[in-house]
């Protein structure tokens, strides 16, 4: 029995020993997985990067998968992607691991680059560290991008229309990017092939070579060391030091010592992807990507919504420069950061102009995020025929009146200005219209528009005007003067008795009651 | 020789910058081919221009394939957008054309939509669909005559003129003609502020 044991033990160590002798897996070893990290950087906080990674292999897997269905053309892809999520076996959830791995990867990924920034990674001499993991970055939203056109409906469709509208936006060689962008002069079925070959060839190629830059550069710097205030990086230093540290009582081997919080993140994280993709499933297809079929409303990805909100927020005077040059300058600075900050203090506690950027970033992207969700300034289309007009803000008018509120619907008014919090938020809120504005002013606003409104001279006749404005006079609070003007305090109002006062919620109540 | 290999394995891949006795990789070897310059010289200096000429018999064409889209702009064309009975005098109306660059492959994305306002007689505007903010698609409203854009709020008159909102002009209009009974539209490209229709 023993003798067995010793033969088995002895086989397994010759093949070893003859693997080791031709594929050196020691040094190999010593190399890679083993090499020397300081003892503080096994923290909870150093794992992100890893976490990123994971999430891309999560990618190419269920990529892979989805690819054996997924037709990459005008005419089929919408229904391969309906195959795929309704018969295909467990298609579903491939298209939601797909999805759901986008989504942590697009996150993990910020979290990690924060992370590099706040512990002052970037510095000496981890310079390329950075610069190969903005280009990722940049890489990786295109992956998103790419994937939001090859998931293709409807948004899909309008997300390129607005793509190229920016672009477009170009001066000179415009139409050439457009052109070469869409694989043609308009959206067509080669625009889809192209983003297609973008999303699951060039794109993921040159991740694959970047991370593997990447991971050189982790190998040949070293994985920074925890840094603490006031301990500056110092060229002339850094490197023995570092050296000294990894080597000495404050190093160990990344494997197996320090990779324990990696691989219980990434537990935690293939987990949490598998609950969400089970829970939540795939995200579309929404709409068909028909373009004859106008009544949509785009909307691009979570990762995009912040440039949807800033197109809106932002003055229209600038909004090629801020479209064309911020991105660009915003580049340049993350390029140029490690060598405008190339040495000195790595700690966050010690770089409170840092700390303070991350904040006022963070809460921005968040900000501009939620609103380019809720999109107030998108004038929801049905609104003026499927909201209905709240009822005391009927009870107890007159005809006319009622006639106005009529003409408020029908000229889709409430597609802009929104009653009661129903509607549009395009223009001001009319509840109080007539706490704001004279009956004079209501005219002149409607029928000349302006203040960002459209002239509605045209469009509605004097009938229509007296009733609009009749119904609006009775649109503010009950305990709020109507507006009044200096020049003429007790001018009649057009379309309506003059004593009459303006009604109120209790009013209204009252008249119905009788 | 023998000696050099052992010693090699055991520094490993990671010292052969710093090989002690020459300043350059792998010593031995380099200072060898010093000895007979030429030959070896002349083989790789032929072989480096064999690689950039056939290197640009490959590499040309695939530059020229990739950059082929800038070419294929449509030809300008006249398209038919549908009979004029389609279009009622003073009306507003969608309509759409096929995009003549169109593969049987492209399925509903040939067509492409825009707006047909028909004013009087043979009188027309065709507007294109995307708005010029960002090219979402406008939707037109007869009883404000008035296109609305559902992205960020751009608003036109019937006639393309800016309304409101942020587009920084008003709604792209395509050339037309009329010809046997059939409204054509001078179309095929996605219209941009740098290329309007």
């Amino acid at each position: 029995m023993a003798n067995l044991k010793d033969t088995a033990v002895k086989a397994v160590q010759g093949v070893a020993l003859w693997l080791e002798e031709r594929l050196h897996i020691t040094k190999m070893w010593n190399a890679t997985a083993g090499h020397a990290i300081p003892k503080s950087a096994a923290s909870w906080f150093y794992v992100f990067g890893s976490g990123t990674l994971l999430c891309f292999i999560i990618q190419i897997v269920t990529g892979i998968c989805l690819a054996l269905v997924y037709q990459p053309t005008g005419a089929d892809s919408y229904q391969s992607l309906e195959h795929l999520t309704y018969v295909t076996p467990l298609g579903w959830y491939l298209r939601a691991l797909h999805y759901w791995g986008s989504n942590f990867m697009v996150a993990i990924m910020f979290l990690h680059m924060v992370q590099v920034f706040m512990f002052g990674a970037f510095k000496y001499p981890r310079e390329l560290n950075w610069i190969s993991g903005v280009i990722l970055m940049l890489l990786t939203l295109g992956m998103a991008f790419s994937g939001q056109v090859v998931r293709w409906d409807a948004d899909a469709y309008w997300g390129l229309g607005i793509g190229v509208a920016i672009m477009g936006r170009i001066p000179i060689i415009g139409p050439e990017v457009v052109h070469w962008f869409l694989g043609g002069p308009i959206i067509a079925g080669e625009t889809l092939s192209r983003f297609f070959t973008l999303h699951v060839f060039v794109l993921p190629g040159a991740i694959l070579a970047l991370v593997a830059l990447h991971l050189r550069l982790v190998l040949t710097t070293g994985i920074n060391e925890y840094p603490e205030p006031g301990k500056k990086v110092v060229k002339e230093t850094y490197l023995k030091e570092y050296d000294e540290l990894v080597h000495g009582e404050g190093g160990m081997p990344f494997a197996p010592d320090g990779i324990g919080k990696d691989v219980a993140f990434a537990g935690f994280v293939i987990g949490l992807i598998a609950i969400c993709a089970f829970v939540f499933g795939p995200k579309g297809p929404e709409a068909l990507p028909d373009p004859t079929l106008i009544r949509t409303a785009p909307r691009p990805d979570w990762a995009f919504m912040w440039i949807f909100a800033v197109a809106s927020l932002i003055p229209d005077w600038s909004e090629t420069i801020v479209l064309l040059v911020a991105p660009m300058i915003g580049i340049l600075v993350l390029i140029a950061l490690p060598f405008y900050a190339n040495t000195g203090e790595k700690s966050w506690k010690a770089r409170p102009v840092s700390v303070l950027v991350v904040a006022v970033g963070v809460v921005a992207l968040c900000v501009l995020t939620w609103a380019g969700i809720a999109s107030p300034w998108s004038p929801p289309m049905e609104a003026w025929k499927a909201d209905p007009t709240p009822e005391k803000l009927l009870v107890g008018r007159t005809p006319l009146e009622r006639q106005g509120a009529l003409v408020f619907q029908n000229k889709q008014c409430r597609n802009c200005h929104a009653l009661e919090g129903s509607g549009g938020f395009r223009g001001p809120l009319l509840d109080d219209v007539a706490a704001r504005l004279t009956p004079d002013q209501m005219v002149r606003q409607v029928i000349q528009g302006g203040g960002n409104m459209p002239a509605y001279g045209k469009n509605l006749n004097p009938a229509e005007v007296e009733a609009l404005v009749a119904y609006m006079k009775t649109l503010k609070p009950a305990n709020v003067p109507a507006a009044s003007d200096m020049t003429r305090p007790n001018a009649p109002t057009p379309g309506a008795p003059a004593a009459k006062p303006a009604h109120t919620e209790e009013e209204g109540h009252k008249t119905a009651g009788l | 020789m023998s000696s050099h290999t052992q010693k090699h394995q055991d520094h490993g891949d990671e010292h052969v910058g710093k090989p002690p006795e020459s300043a350059g990789c792998c010593g031995g070897m380099f200072k060898e081919a010093k000895k007979d310059p030429t030959r070896r010289d002349f083989i790789l200096l032929i072989g480096s221009g064999l690689n950039v000429v056939a290197g640009m018999l490959m590499g040309i064409p695939v530059l020229g394939f990739l950059m082929s889209s800038w070419k294929r702009r449509s030809p300008h064309k006249w398209l038919s957008v549908g009979a004029l009975s389609k279009f009622p005098e003073s009306t507003t109306r969608l309509a759409s054309y096929t995009n003549p660059g169109a593969q049987k492959w492209d399925g509903p994305l040939a067509q492409i939509p825009c707006w047909v306002r028909r004013l009087e007689g043979e009188k027309f505007q065709v507007f294109a669909i995307n708005c010029t903010h960002l090219g979402c698609p406008v939707r037109y409203f007869e009883e404000s005559k008035l296109f609305m854009c559902p992205c960020h709020g751009g608003v036109f008159y019937q006639d393309g003129r800016h309304a409101a909102g942020p587009p920084p002009r008003g709604l792209y209009e395509y050339e037309y003609k009329v010809e046997n009974g059939e409204l054509l539209v001078d179309a095929g490209q996605i219209p941009t502020l740098s290329q309007p229709v």
